[in-house]
């Protein structure tokens, strides 16, 4: 599904990503881990065409096609969908009216029919039992005084609502307590599928209790050092990512 | 992103064409003699013509002193006043027995403006009287509203036809003496609407006027009067255009409301004059003075303007709060773009008991716009129990325009209480990637933010508006409706 | 301008006259003699000036100190003594007083009208040519600080300032520099010793340069017949911090302009200010704070307790130039009215000329909650010690943020004094 060769990224005048090769089949989940600083956001935001980031080197190819070539919103309506770490505020748009905004777009995009008010209001209420999240938020501006945890729910709401084939996680479990972390999980794990890929990024090995990822890599320095099974993560857990650092690539 | 901003930026002025019509004017120049050519066109009384030149003669005194008022934050070249035609109609004005007769190129004009005037076509629920640089030129659904006692139409014939009324309020709120332009403008002004509302009644549909200038070198000096007697209430609207010229032209309006006790006046405003093209070249210089003056108890007037146009606006839609549990409401969206400048805000003058007041201003600057607020807040020594609000936000896009507050707070008794904010800001990056992430295309992005920016001002707009100046935000009138 | 404003400006240029020339302040008063010559005294048609009437500080036939007074240490200590330890140094009638000054001297500290060159900084910020009191200042200063800070960890430096001479006008000068890096806190007190009516034109220059942090306090409690008018021009280097505490709690005129230019990337200031009236008081500050730069921050608080017939002035300035992009810029103004005879005219004002900035400004006018005054009377305390509590709480914030713990609460012990005795919160 997705195919990254040589991928080189920089940020201003700093080269953050220096080189990553990751080949990403449909249907699995992919872990990406590693220490601050190491370059996970930035891959997150290469991804969805952040752009603040430049790639300078390297491709990436989603489900055949050159996604570099492709704004941002063209990546979201082929079906690439990123998690926000600091999902971001806009006050005076409504929650509600974003989404169905959203969603339309989507859906046009995939020759689907829009929804109308009714029927989206329908399919959001079932969403959101999903997250366990309070009704009143759909009225309020776009994350505008939520908490941490509500941002997160937010998050994972829209990503149910527009079904993406392609999921980048950001973080997703910073700031989340356990309950929150669980209801969150819950969520993504609602859309694993044999036609649904997933990019998760953390720092911490808690969340893949959750949600459990067919390969782990660890990022060092903008390069995936390390690959393997579920268990490395554990392993970087116990040792931590001085175990890491400097070792090469296997 | 910028390159979207610029996008809207460089859309078309859609009203720049001139209507091709035979026009009566008179010589250029202002003196005393074109003051009473103006007052006879419109067979004036004698009282009227001896107002008019008395306010010729403070403005000449002003002008002659140097009084022309540079405290706003906007700059033109200096205007030549015997340079500019006072007056212009097109011809012949003859009293029309009905709107079949209206010249058949007037109709097509604000046909193509959006403003049917023909009773077939024109718009329901909402009363038009058209005005056409310096005359009214018809005015619809006059009869039906003055079976319930209200009168509507061109101030020229209610000059005519209730002089009392005009004599009793005529600057009773703006006096010829208040400030530059209002005596400029009491001097030489050639019509303009006039809207009563007696006692008790509500008035079933809104009442409207359409602003258009379209001679060349001419200047537009209406005078506005509505009155809403004990309980009455009224929603008015204007709108006005211009074509797309060269050089400056002037428009300096006076707009005068009174609320007697119980009363509820609302004023909306949409106003798109030409403003000038991309470097600044042509475009209206709008300078005018709105005032409202809530008189009797409880009564209530509400300014809502959405300023999209006129290469400079120069406006304060202000309330006197006289009467005890008087409300006083300013609500306004002002975009300024390419070389656009405005100072625009409101006065709150509270002088009775418990009055309240609430001031919303959104300002959008992009280009090289310059765009100020300029407010004033003044709690007097017997306005015991009053309350002010106050929220002035600025959105910028790009960097070469400029956001500027200019909040005066007074206050001169301790019972009451003022609160302003104001805020700066800019469409974030961030903003636009996260929309753009979730597949909403920058363009609609940034519509959607601009228009979440002003939500709180549109949806005061009476509906006939709102789809107006939706329109002319280039934004979805999302949320506001519901 | 008025004809009291003519004659005002003639008397002080008289005085002017008659300043004995020599030393490193010649310059300083010739440019102050021009510039004030060609302002005179503002009237209130300037938009500075709107809600300020300079005619009665005009009306009064000021006087140069005439002589060298005597005065005794335990009577400066009585209205000024040092709450913690600092370096002391005291002039009289704007005259300094080596007997006076601490025991422990401030050696950071020069008097200007000994100071063989003048300090590098002095007339650079505080622009005579737009402010008529700095060139006031200019044409009539006889003496001053320089107060020079170059290492971390140093004693504070306290200026008081005392004036005791009826109808005596003293025109005291302060210019403070930093080195990089530096850190320290200034505190310059305006005292009176007695009650006789006098005036004090106080004009600061402070220079904070790279990395330095600097605290400088201007306290203002003179008696009740006093006139003040005092302006602070500073200018804040790259990743340099100032922070200003400008407190008014006495005199019966009072003006303070605060300039702030912050002139390298990532610099910052706080003003904090708290101003109390009372009686027929008139208290003004205007402030401007130029953020020339990108990434500069500024955070302004001001607070303004009116009461009795007094009225209160306030007017920030926040500019925000073309290049200053990430400027963060944030202003808040709240006042109490305790009297319906009390006034306060306040604007606050943003001008932005840059896109990619954060700024914000809040002001409010009001009278003490209720339902705090009420909760209060429920749990047994009277009401005007409610009112008290209530008032002092309101002011809290900002003597809380005064570099010494003790000034806050020596300050604070004079604010609610003050508030007591003019029954102001009756």
């Amino acid at each position: 599904m997705l195919e990254i060769k040589n991928l080189h990224a920089t940020a201003g005048d700093a080269e953050i990503l220096k080189g990553i090769d990751l080949s990403i089949g449909a249907g699995e989940v992919h872990a990406i881990m590693g220490p601050n600083g190491s370059g996970k956001s930035t891959l997150a935001g290469v991804l969805a065409g952040r752009p603040a980031f430049a790639v300078t080197e390297g491709s990436i190819r989603y489900k055949g096609e050159d996604l570099l070539e492709l704004e941002p919103e063209k990546r979201a309506l082929a079906g690439i969908f990123l998690a926000f770490q600091y999902p971001v505020e806009i006050p005076g748009v409504t929650n509600n009216y974003f989404l169905k905004a959203s969603l339309n777009a989507i859906r046009t995009a995939r020759g689907e029919e829009e929804v109308d008010a009714m029927d989206f209001l329908t399919l959001v209420k079932e969403k959101m039992k999903i997250v366990e999240m309070p009704q009143d938020l759909m009225g309020r501006s776009i994350n505008e005084g939520f908490s941490g945890g509500e941002k997160k729910r937010n998050e994972i709401l829209q990503m149910l609502l527009l079904e993406p084939s392609f999921m980048v996680l950001d973080e997703t479990d910073s700031g989340l307590d356990i309950d929150a972390l669980r209801v969150v999980a819950n969520g993504v794990n609602h859309l694993r599928g044999p036609e649904r890929s997933m990019l998760v990024i953390t720092h911490y090995q808690r969340l893949l209790d959750y949600i459990v990822p067919d390969v782990v890599h660890v990022l060092s320095e903008g390069r995936i050092v390390r690959s393997g099974g579920k268990e490395l993560a554990h392993e970087l857990e116990e040792k931590g990512y001085g175990w890491i650092e400097g070792a090469s690539a296997p | 992103m910028s390159e979207t901003i610029e996008q809207l930026a460089d859309r078309e002025y859609e009203y720049g064409f001139v209507t091709d019509i035979e026009m009566e004017r008179i010589p250029k120049g202002l003196n005393a003699d074109i003051v009473r050519l103006i007052s006879s066109k419109n067979d004036e009384p004698e009282w009227l013509l001896a107002w008019r030149l008395k306010a010729l003669e403070r403005f000449q005194k002003m002008l002659a002193e140097g009084h022309h008022p540079t405290w706003a934050k906007v700059s033109y070249p200096e205007i030549d006043y015997q340079d500019m035609y006072y007056y212009a109609a097109p011809k012949p004005k003859k009293e029309l027995e009905s709107l079949d007769e209206v010249d058949p190129e007037l109709l097509a004009t604000y046909d193509k403006l959006g403003i049917p005037l023909l009773e077939q076509k024109r718009l329901a629920g909402v009363a038009v009287d058209a005005v056409f640089d310096s005359v009214s030129v018809a005015t619809t659904y006059k009869d039906e509203l003055e079976k319930q006692g209200i009168l509507f139409g061109s101030f020229s014939d209610a000059v005519k036809d209730h002089p009392e009324l005009i004599q009793k309020y005529l600057g009773s709120v703006v006096p010829y003496s208040d400030n530059f332009f209002a005596a400029l403008n009491s001097a030489v002004f050639s019509d303009g609407s006039f809207a009563y509302v007696p006692k008790g009644v509500r008035c079933p549909m809104e009442l409207s006027t359409y602003f258009r200038i379209n001679a060349q070198e001419t200047g537009q000096f209406e005078r506005t009067l509505i009155v809403a007697e004990e309980g009455a209430y009224v929603s008015y609207l204007e709108g006005c255009t211009a074509p797309m010229r060269d050089e400056n032209q002037l428009h300096a309006a006076v707009v005068e409301l009174v609320a007697l006790d119980d009363a509820q006046i609302k004023y909306s405003t949409v106003q798109n004059w030409y403003p000038g093209d991309k470097n600044g070249k042509g475009g209206i210089y709008n300078f005018v003075t709105k005032r409202g003056a809530c008189r009797g108890k409880r009564s209530k007037i509400s300014w809502t303007q959405v300023e999209t146009g006129s290469a400079i606006t120069w406006k304060y839609p202000s309330c006197i709060l006289q009467g005890d549990d008087s409300v006083g409401e300013f609500y306004s969206v002002a975009l300024t773009n390419n070389m656009q400048q405005a100072d625009t805000g409101t006065k709150m003058i509270h002088i009775g008991k418990n009055t309240k007041s609430t001031i919303i201003s959104k300002g959008i600057s992009a280009g090289r716009g310059q765009q100020s607020y300029r407010g004033l807040v003044r709690m007097g020594p017997k306005a015991h129990g009053s309350r002010n609000y106050s929220q002035c936000d600025s959105l910028l896009l790009g960097d070469k325009c400029g956001a500027h507050t200019f909040p005066y707070l007074e206050v001169k008794n301790a019972s009451s209480t003022v609160e302003h904010e104001a805020t700066t800001s800019k469409i974030g990056e961030d903003q636009l990637f996260y929309c753009r992430q979730r597949g909403i295309s920058e363009e609609d992005a940034i519509s959607m933010i601009v228009n979440g920016f002003c939500k709180e001002v549109l949806r005061e707009l009476p509906m006939e508006f709102a789809v107006e100046a939706q329109k002319l935000l280039g934004v979805s009138l999302e949320g506001s409706v519901g | 301008m008025s004809q009291v404003l003519e004659q005002g400006r003639d008397r002080f240029l008289a005085l002017a006259a008659r300043v004995p020339g020599g030393g490193a302040l010649d310059a300083l008063r010739a440019e102050g003699v021009a510039a004030f010559t060609a302002q005179g005294l503002p009237g209130t048609r300037l938009e500075e000036w709107r809600y300020t009437n300079v005619a009665p500080l005009a009306a009064i036939e000021w006087s140069d100190a005439a002589e060298h007074l005597s005065v005794a240490r335990s009577a400066l200590e009585a209205v000024a003594s040092p709450v913690f330890a600092c370096g002391l140094e005291v002039f009289v009638d704007g005259v300094h007083h080596a007997e006076l000054d601490g025991t422990q001297r401030a050696d950071q500290v020069q008097e200007l009208a000994d100071a063989a060159t003048a300090p590098a900084a002095l007339a650079t910020l505080a622009d005579a040519k737009r402010h008529p009191f700095v060139a006031l200042n200019g044409a009539l200063t006889r003496d001053g600080a320089a107060v020079s800070l170059d290492g971390d960890d140093q004693r504070a430096v306290h200026l008081v300032f005392a004036e005791a001479s009826a109808d005596v006008a003293s025109h005291p000068r302060v210019v403070i520099e930093t080195a990089p890096g530096a850190r320290g806190t200034v505190i310059v007190d305006h005292v009176s010793l007695g009650l006789a009516r006098h005036y004090s034109n106080a004009v600061i220059e402070v220079r904070v340069a790279e990395n330095a942090s600097l605290d400088v306090v201007v306290l203002q409690r003179t008696n009740d017949a006093s006139f003040h008018t005092g302006h602070l021009a500073a200018r804040v280097e790259r990743n340099g911090r100032l922070r200003t505490h400008t407190l008014s709690l006495g005199g019966c005129f009072v003006r303070n302009d605060l300039e702030v230019t912050l002139a390298g990337e990532g610099a910052e200031c706080v003003m904090n200010g708290l101003y109390l009236g009372t009686g027929d008081q008139l208290i003004d500050n205007h402030t401007w704070v130029d953020h020339a730069v990108p990434h500069g921050r500024s955070e302004e608080l001001y607070k303004g307790v009116l009461g009795g017939r007094s009225k209160g002035v306030f007017r920030g300035r926040v500019m925000v130039r073309p290049d200053a992009q990430k400027t963060d810029a944030r202003q808040s103004n709240p006042n109490l009215l305790l009297a319906d005879g009390a006034e306060i005219d306040t604007k606050p004002q943003l001008e932005i000329y840059a896109d990619d900035v954060k700024c914000s400004h809040g002001s409010t006018i009001g009278r003490l909650d209720p339902e705090s005054l009420f909760y209060l009377r429920s749990r047994g305390i009277g009401v005007e010690a409610a009112r008290l509590l209530l008032t002092r709480g309101f002011a809290a914030e900002v003597l809380n943020a005064l570099p010494e713990p003790a000034l806050a609460e020596t300050l604070g012990a004079v604010f609610a004094d003050r508030l007591e005795r003019s029954g102001g919160v009756a």
